[in-house]
């Protein structure tokens, strides 16, 4: 069974949800292969193994350790002209797309992004879906040439347990001159709160710019909190500076695909909607009747969101009793 | 020093875009622009030459014969000069063909600084900037929401708000950056831009000019495939109801219904 190369995602050592989906996807291409760079793959290694990785290449150099884009490009190369690799699976991050774009021209491989499922064909080669054109569309296509180079996004599929005892390698990597060309000056952690992340979330209740101030997102939170979801933002309301940008849900911003979308307050711009409309259900409150989201919605209520989500709060409480 | 701009042709992303039957855009069936998210690039180099930095900025563009509206519109917000890539054989390329002939340009003409936009908005791959900086072998400074040039000490700073934190990266000159809609409200075209524009040089090559092989762009070259395209069917619209003073327990059965509560 071909061996395919997962990236993994993570911090000192904590792996990120995207990557058990990644080793979860890479099951039903050949044998999973985790590539864990930077310090604490110790503390990793047990939750590697527990989603399937038959091995762990470790790379702990000090140029990873700022997990700067080359250094990954140069170690995932190697890695790749040793271990001769069925496919290599990167998350749909910014940093992962990157590695993936220079590791694609350094590989002479073909580049697939986004992809938001894969299946393997009759000889176990990785055929992918894409959701296109503000997901207007969806494509499967496949890599004709060298190792498949794929971005997945995060909540492609749910992660499944299969445990393994991973062999751990550790790899020496030589790394190229432009490795160390770009520098991270300073690095803010944003502060996660308890709700859940944006990509990750069943439900997302988002506020647009019907909510009228930084202050009165504490109904979309309440809202949020009741059906513990994650907190989405349209554009306006985030440059409007109400919610932070990390939240914004949209073309430009956060791409999700809950089970439940709420919007409320917000009208369906186009590029709202190519954030968001692959959601299962999706739920409108908009005072403007005409307002394009009702367009997409499987319910909605034409009417005042002051006046309606507390009622929904409320209720659902009730209903819980 | 001399600036690149990467503006790209593609079709308005606010009408009902299609596929052909070999699965490539359909062209003809809307109108294409300049991609909206170019125009940041466009405004990120004009407020660069603007802010002291002394740079000649020029746009280059790779695609069929109108992608030159795509450069003349950028020209009329600002800018000296353009070059547009066009050729037969550079049709279906994937993103790594059309890095090639983009790079292989951007070396003929020299640089210092690529700029480019987060993404398109038709593949919105988001993937072509740093396929240009390993083509041309320097750093890639990317999705920067701000953006400072140092032509004195060669650098590039910018801040990039990603997934888990906000960071501030820097890379040395040459470098390539792309930048995203939050770095600046991009100017409209004056009528006296728009008439200074036609009077520009636009340079168009080819690929013979590029020194790159046939065989080595388009879609006999590219190394990803469509197998299938399916218009997602359109949502149905569903139950809208108007708020009467209920609206909020009308909402909650309905949530109730579907297992949400
Ligand atoms: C290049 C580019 C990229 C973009 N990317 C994104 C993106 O990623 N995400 C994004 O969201 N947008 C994006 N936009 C912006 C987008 O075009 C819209 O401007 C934006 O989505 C509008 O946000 P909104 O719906 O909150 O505001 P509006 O369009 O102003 O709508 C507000 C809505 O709230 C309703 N309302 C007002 N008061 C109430 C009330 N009390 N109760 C109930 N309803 C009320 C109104 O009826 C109206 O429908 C982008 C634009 C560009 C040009
Ligand atoms: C729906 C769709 C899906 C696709 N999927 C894939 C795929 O999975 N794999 C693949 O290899 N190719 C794919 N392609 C082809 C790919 O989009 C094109 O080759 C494209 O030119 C490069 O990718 P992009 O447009 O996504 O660019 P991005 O990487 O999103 O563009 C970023 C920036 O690069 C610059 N730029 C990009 N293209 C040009 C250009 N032609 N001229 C000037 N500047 C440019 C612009 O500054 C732009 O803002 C797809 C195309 C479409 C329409």
């Amino acid at each position: 069974m071909a061996e395919i190369l997962v990236l993994v995602d993570h911090v000192d050592g904590t792996v990120r949800k995207p990557t058990l989906e990644l080793l979860t996807l890479a099951r039903r291409l050949g044998e999973p292969s985790a590539v864990f760079l930077g310090p604490g793959a110790d503390a990793a290694t047990d939750v590697l193994g527990t989603y399937g990785a038959q091995k762990v290449y470790v790379v702990d150099a000090p140029e990873v350790a700022e997990h700067l884009v080359t250094p990954a490009v140069d170690a995932l190369a190697q890695i790749a002209a040793s271990s001769g690799p069925g496919a290599v699976l990167l998350p749909s991050s910014l940093d992962g797309k990157e590695t993936a774009a220079r590791l694609a021209v350094r590989l002479e491989s073909g580049l697939i992004t986004d992809a938001v499922d894969i299946t393997a064909d009759q000889d176990g080669r990785p055929v992918t879906e894409q959701s296109v054109f503000a997901a207007t569309y969806q494509v499967t296509a496949h890599v004709t040439e060298g190792v498949p180079v794929i971005t997945v996004k995060p909540n492609a599929t749910a992660p499944e347990p299969a445990p393994a005892t991973p062999v751990v390698e550790k790899v020496d990597v030589t790394f190229g001159p432009t490795a160390t060309a770009t520098r991270v000056l300073s690095r803010t952690p944003r502060v996660g709160g308890d709700r859940p992340e944006l990509t990750e979330a069943d439900v997302v209740v988002s506020g647009g710019r019907g909510v009228n101030g930084a202050e009165n997102f504490a109904i979309i939170e309440a809202l949020a909190d009741s059906l513990g979801a994650a907190v989405g933002a349209s554009r306006a309301a985030v440059d409007a500076g109400w919610y932070p940008h990390s939240h914004q849900v949209g073309q430009t911003g956060t791409q999700v695909s809950p089970q439940l979308y709420v919007a409320a307050g917000i009208s369906g711009a186009i590029q709202h909607r190519a954030g968001m409309q692959t959601s299962k259900t999706i739920v409108a409150v908009n005072k403007d009747a005409d307002a394009p989201i009702f367009e997409l919605a499987d319910y909605g209520v034409v009417g005042d969101l002051f006046k309606v989500l507390p009622q929904l709060v409320e209720e659902i409480d009730r209903r819980r009793g | 020093m001399k600036i690149v701009v990467c503006v790209k042709h593609v079709p308005d992303a606010t009408a009902d875009r299609t596929f052909t039957e070999d699965g490539t855009t359909d062209r003809d069936a809307v109108d294409s622009v300049l991609s909206e998210l170019d125009e940041y690039a466009v405004e990120q180099a004009l407020r660069l030459t603007e802010s002291g930095v002394d740079a000649e900025v020029t746009y280059l563009t790779v695609g069929p014969d109108d992608a030159k509206d795509a450069l003349r519109k950028s020209l009329a917000m600002g800018g000296d000069r353009a070059i547009h890539v066009s050729d037969d054989d550079i049709r279906g390329s994937d993103a790594l063909g059309t890095s090639l002939v983009l790079a292989k340009a951007i070396e003929r003409h020299g640089f210092d600084l690529v700029v480019c936009g987060m993404a398109s908005t038709d593949g919105s791959m988001g993937v072509v900037p740093a396929m240009l900086a390993e083509r041309l072998g320097v750093p890639a400074v990317t999705h920067l929401d701000e953006l400072a040039v140092s032509a004195e000490d060669g650098s590039v700073t910018g801040r990039r708000e990603g997934e888990s934190a906000t960071v501030r990266i820097q890379g040395t000159l040459p470098a390539v950056v792309s930048v995203t809609d939050r770095s600046g409200d991009a100017r409209y075209p004056s009528f006296k831009g728009i008439m200074a524009a036609k009077k520009k040089p636009v340079e168009t090559l080819d690929l013979t000019d590029l020194d790159i092989e046939p065989e080595w762009t388009g879609g006999s070259a590219a190394r990803s495939a469509v197998d299938t395209t399916a218009k997602r069917p359109p949502r149905t619209k569903g139950e809208i109801v108007a708020d009467e003073g209920a609206g909020g327990v009308g909402l909650a059965a309905f949530l109730t219904a579907k297992k949400f509560v």
